[in-house]
């Protein structure tokens, strides 16, 4: 038996096992119990994923475990890199839970689905025909279904953000299913191998079809804009360590749909495809990161941050298949790689940052960043596992996200004269997002880090927080392990996931990665994160060192007062918070984000020149969503009001409508036929 | 990296470090002759330094250790910005080259520190002024990277020594309109930040204006030191960037003694000269209202993304 079987089978037999497990095992040590599943499961896959990175694919096909195609599982080294991040999520998740579930969510339903979540989306990667790729993709949807409805006893909103989950995840899935299904029909049979054949004879207008369909559904996975809306809902009130699995996880696999069906089954095809996903990733990056920007919830913040990076994501991916269809496979790849990359790093900050997150909101009950503040000497793990996130996430050197848009960098650079007017007029374009992004997610992660960890608490819940258990703590320490490492030493994965990407476009590995230098492959450009690092540590020493020397002649530090301007101690109040933080930018971006202020005067009764009581409130709402779905909702409820009418109960009618149809019917075969 | 790559990076770091406060001196100085002042000297700033490294060192209470780092991280980014850029010399570029993206990115990330550190006193200035320096920032960064992209497009590279070489080569590149389009888009970043007028006016000390000065405001003794010395390293570092890539004549391809005395006068020309230039500008601008920054940062932009265009359509 092959190690990626043995990998996979290991992980869904773990997966079902602690399920089971989860129902049988009594309150005190279930969590516990599922943790521990949950990272064997986690490993299992890890190692799936590994050995399909390192060595040959596997395939394997089991006729009637599935009714009418069979199970059809076929692992190759783009499957690895997705086995390999949500294994590596999985462990993390799973030891963070252990500590986490203790607050109410260890009841049986909801542990049990933890590790089968995470069985599910190995199983979406590993999977090798369209029909075992619909159920899991499925099996996936309903299980983070079922988990982000966990709280919904205590909080009203749980319910709708689910209810938008289901709906989205779903109305995806359908157009998912048309696409692959079409593809399918002119397939021998439903697996990946014979549907590659099978598009080399298609139409172009045919191969556009199933791409634009599939592109729909994958890129709602992905919350790639304007089918975001369900992700600023459901990862705020998901429980946190499953925000976590569904934003470094499961979101990623919109990217591996649209580079598996895009790339591997479809071949590559036209222009314009491409063309439409960097498109999409530039307003995705550029919107979800404005909205981080200037919002004050700190997971709907990190929500946001995702939809950012899965838009940079499929920059690179865009870019990829702009430069193939310009025949530059090198390129092609390098781009490729960029956007795996980003993949791996995202998963790991994303994961810190939506732990270090859940610990906040364990320890204060408050998940806005306005209330928090002062966690630094009463959190002190999580704030240093927050603040290393942090660094990942604003994308600068130090951090793992770094290397990556670097690398992305150095393709759209590298790019502009690669293929014809199309690529020079996107190419700036892309460079621009890039950096719009690169600087607004630097506000973003220091709004987020300084007001929600730093200075003085700005409430009561804030001034009285704990640290977490130790297994939540060491759940982070996991994640922020992973971030470090990838940060100073990309050597360990690029490899891997350069000879994937370059497979993908039959091309060796675009990157040259050695432990001190990053080069790029038949282009000048060559990034060293190791030495970085090493001279700024150095640097910093060298100078904390020559400070202390020079005080140690003098005196020694104390302590004094803030500058109060002699006005007595300052309180909490007359803090900057995350809203007046976020105010110049959302000034800024006035046209795009179009704030609603709404200020609420009252009078004293005797005067009216006397003020009594102001209320000022400011509301930032989603204005894609609102000019998108309100006219798409309010027009499926007058479609339904109007329904009943039809319908008022007369048989007469009703005949009268059969009679119609068949009618009309046998008009239709008389023209036709 | 080579001994003489080693000593050149070394030459380059006392360079800046002793040249940048001296800068700073000499732009106050023209600054005050031009508005009719005698003015306090060249070494000034220096006297400063030296005052403040000899004073007590100063905790605000309810401070954590990021304020304490900050000032050490921004520090030590200039450092390894100067070690690497060729600014005296190529040699000092080491074998994995001097990548722009990642100097720039080196910046933002001290400025980025600084900006927790005014969070992190807890106090209405510090917070205002973090907020205002990120809003800048976040701002610029667009402008710098496209500018970047315009001027590495026809070199084929990110690279500053390739950059530089290339440009030696081929001195008829830098008035090409990219290349014009992009110095006057990297001005305009260069002033933004740091924090010269009319974005920020670095010699006012009234609370509600300044952006820069809100921010530090609690530093005290030796930390306030090392806060003035990196932003005036910071200074010199972005007129010295500014230079090598849009007058790259003078500096050494290798660290011979004497290419290296040319290389330090010429970098010491070039940059007092800009500096020159910026302070006589800045007697005659006011300060520009803070909302009205964004649209000169979007002018620049705009100026960065016609240079790509003119990079493409001109080459």
């Amino acid at each position: 038996m092959n190690l990626v079987a043995a990998g996979l089978v290991g992980a869904v037999v773990v997966a079902v096992a602690a399920a089971t497990a989860a129902l049988l095992v009594p309150r005190p040590a279930r969590s516990a119990v599922v943790g521990v599943g949950t990272v064997l499961c986690g490993a299992s896959g890890m190692a799936a994923g590994i050995v399909a990175l390192t060595g040959p694919g596997w395939s394997a096909a089991v006729a009637g475990l599935l009714p009418l195609t069979g199970v059809v599982l076929s692992v190759d080294a783009l499957s690895g890199v997705f086995l390999s991040v949500i294994g590596a999520v999985g462990i993390a998740v799973g030891i963070y839970g252990i500590g986490y579930a203790r607050h109410g969510l260890d009841g049986r339903g909801v542990q049990a689905m933890e590790p089968l979540f995470v069985a599910a989306m190995l199983l979406v990667p590993a999977a090798g025909g369209v029909g075992t790729f619909l159920v899991c993709w499925e099996l996936m949807a309903l299980t983070s279904l079922l988990l982000v409805l966990a709280e919904h006893t205590r909080r009203v909103e749980v319910a709708s953000a689910a209810r938008w989950y289901a709906v989205m995840t779903h109305l995806g899935f359908v157009a998912i299913l048309i696409g692959l299904v079409v593809l399918a029909g002119h397939a021998d049979n439903d697996s990946f191998p014979a549907l590659r054949v099978a598009a080399a004879g298609l139409s172009p207008a045919t191969a556009g079809l199933v791409f634009t369909l599939t592109l729909v559904g994958f890129a709602s996975k992905a919350g790639i804009l304007p089918l975001h809306a369900w992700l600023p809902r459901a990862h705020p009130e998901a429980p946190s360590h499953v925000s976590a699995l569904m934003s470094a996880a499961m979101v990623t696999l919109g990217v591996y749909g649209i580079v598996r069906v895009g790339f591997d089954l479809l071949g590559g095809g036209s222009r314009w495809w491409w063309l439409l996903v960097l498109a999409l990733g530039a307003v995705s990056a550029v919107y979800g990161i404005l909205q981080a920007a200037i919002g004050t919830d700190l997971k709907r913040l990190l929500a946001y941050s995702t939809t950012e990076n899965m838009g940079l994501v499929l920059i690179g991916v865009g870019a990829g298949g702009l430069f193939a269809a310009a025949g530059n496979m090198l390129l092609a790849g390098l781009a490729l790689t960029a956007a795996l990359l980003h993949v791996v790093n995202h998963a790991a900050f994303k994961t810190l940052l939506f732990l270090a997150a859940g610990s906040v909101l364990h320890a204060t009950g408050s998940r806005d960043l306005d209330d928090l503040g002062g966690l630094r000497p009463r959190m002190p793990v999580t704030t240093a596992a927050f603040g290393l996130g942090a660094l990942a996430g604003s994308a600068l050197p130090l951090g793992p996200a770094f290397v990556s848009e670097w690398l992305l960098l150095q393709a759209l650079v590298h790019g502009l004269a690669a293929g014809g007017m199309a690529t020079a007029i996107m190419m700036p374009i892309a460079v621009a997002t890039v950096a719009l992004t690169a600087g607004l997610a630097v506000a973003t992660f220091v709004k987020a880090f300084g007001v929600g960890f730093l200075a003085r608490p700005r409430s009561e819940h804030a001034a009285a927080a704990r640290e977490s258990p130790p297994s939540m703590l060491a759940g982070m320490g996991v994640a922020a392990a992973v971030c470090v490492v990838l940060a100073v030493a990309p050597v360990l994965v690029l490899p891997v996931i350069g000879a994937a990407s370059g497979r993908v476009f039959g091309v060796a590995d675009p990157v040259l990665s050695g432990l001190l230098a990053v080069r790029l492959q038949g282009f000048t450009g060559s990034l060293s994160p190791l030495l970085v690092a090493a001279a700024v540590v150095f640097a910093t020493v060298v100078f904390a060192v020559a400070a202390r020397l020079i005080a140690a002649r003098h005196r020694a530090r104390v302590a004094a007062r803030l500058w109060d301007c002699g006005a007595g101690p300052l309180s909490a109040r007359m803090e900057y918070t995350a809203t007046s933080f976020a105010e110049p930018l959302q000034r800024v971006f006035d046209n795009v984000l179009r704030p609603e202020h709404d200020v609420d005067i009252t009078h004293y009764r005797e005067s009216r020149y006397l003020v009594d009581a102001v209320s000022y409130r400011l509301r930032v709402p989603d204005r894609v969503e609102h000019r998108l779905y309100r006219p798409v909702l309010s027009a499926v409820r007058a479609w339904g009001r109007a329904g009943p009418r039809l319908a008022n109960g007369s048989v007469h009618l009703y005949l009268g409508y059969g009679f119609a149809v068949v009618c009309g019917a046998l008009l239709l075969l008389v023209v036709t036929r | 990296m080579s001994l003489a790559g080693v000593l050149s990076a070394l030459l380059q770091i006392a360079l800046v470090t002793v040249g940048s406060p001296l800068l700073v001196g000499v732009m106050r100085q023209i600054r005050a002759r031009l508005e009719g002042r005698a003015g306090a000297g060249v070494l000034q700033p220096w006297r400063d330094l030296r005052k403040l490294a000899r004073k007590q060192p100063v905790t605000p209470r309810g401070t954590s250790e990021v304020f304490r780092v900050a000032p050490l991280l921004m520090l030590a980014t200039t450092v390894a910005v100067v070690a690497v850029a060729p600014f005296v010399t190529t040699a000092s570029v080491p074998a994995a080259g001097a990548d722009l993206f990642v100097v720039v990115a080196l910046l933002t990330l001290g400025a980025a520190a600084l900006a927790l550190a005014g969070l992190d006193t807890g106090t209405a200035f510090g917070g205002m002024g973090a907020s205002r320096e990120i809003t800048i920032l976040a701002l610029v960064e667009p402008t710098l990277l496209v500018a970047i992209f315009a001027l590495s497009v026809p070199v084929g590279s990110t690279n500053l020594a390739d950059i530089v070489t290339s440009t030696l080569h081929d001195p008829g590149r830098t008035i090409t309109p990219a290349s014009l389009l992009a110095a006057v888009a990297l001005g305009l970043a260069v002033v933004a930040e740091t924090g010269r007028l009319p974005v920020d006016n670095p010699s006012t000390h009234l609370e509600l204006t300044m952006i820069h000065e809100a921010m530090v405001l609690e530093y005290a003794g030796p930390d306030l030191a090392m806060v003035e010395l990196a932003s005036a390293m910071r200074l010199s570092v972005f007129l010295g960037l500014w230079a090598t890539l849009f007058a790259p004549w003078g500096i050494a391809a290798d660290a011979g003694v004497g290419a290296l005395a040319l290389g330090t006068g010429v970098l010491v020309v070039k940059v007092t000269a800009l500096g020159a230039a910026l302070a006589a500008g800045e007697v005659f601008l006011a300060k520009l209202r803070l909302f009205r920054v964004p649209e000169l940062l979007a002018g620049s932009f705009v100026l960065a993304l016609l240079a790509v265009v003119a990079s493409f359509f001109f080459a």
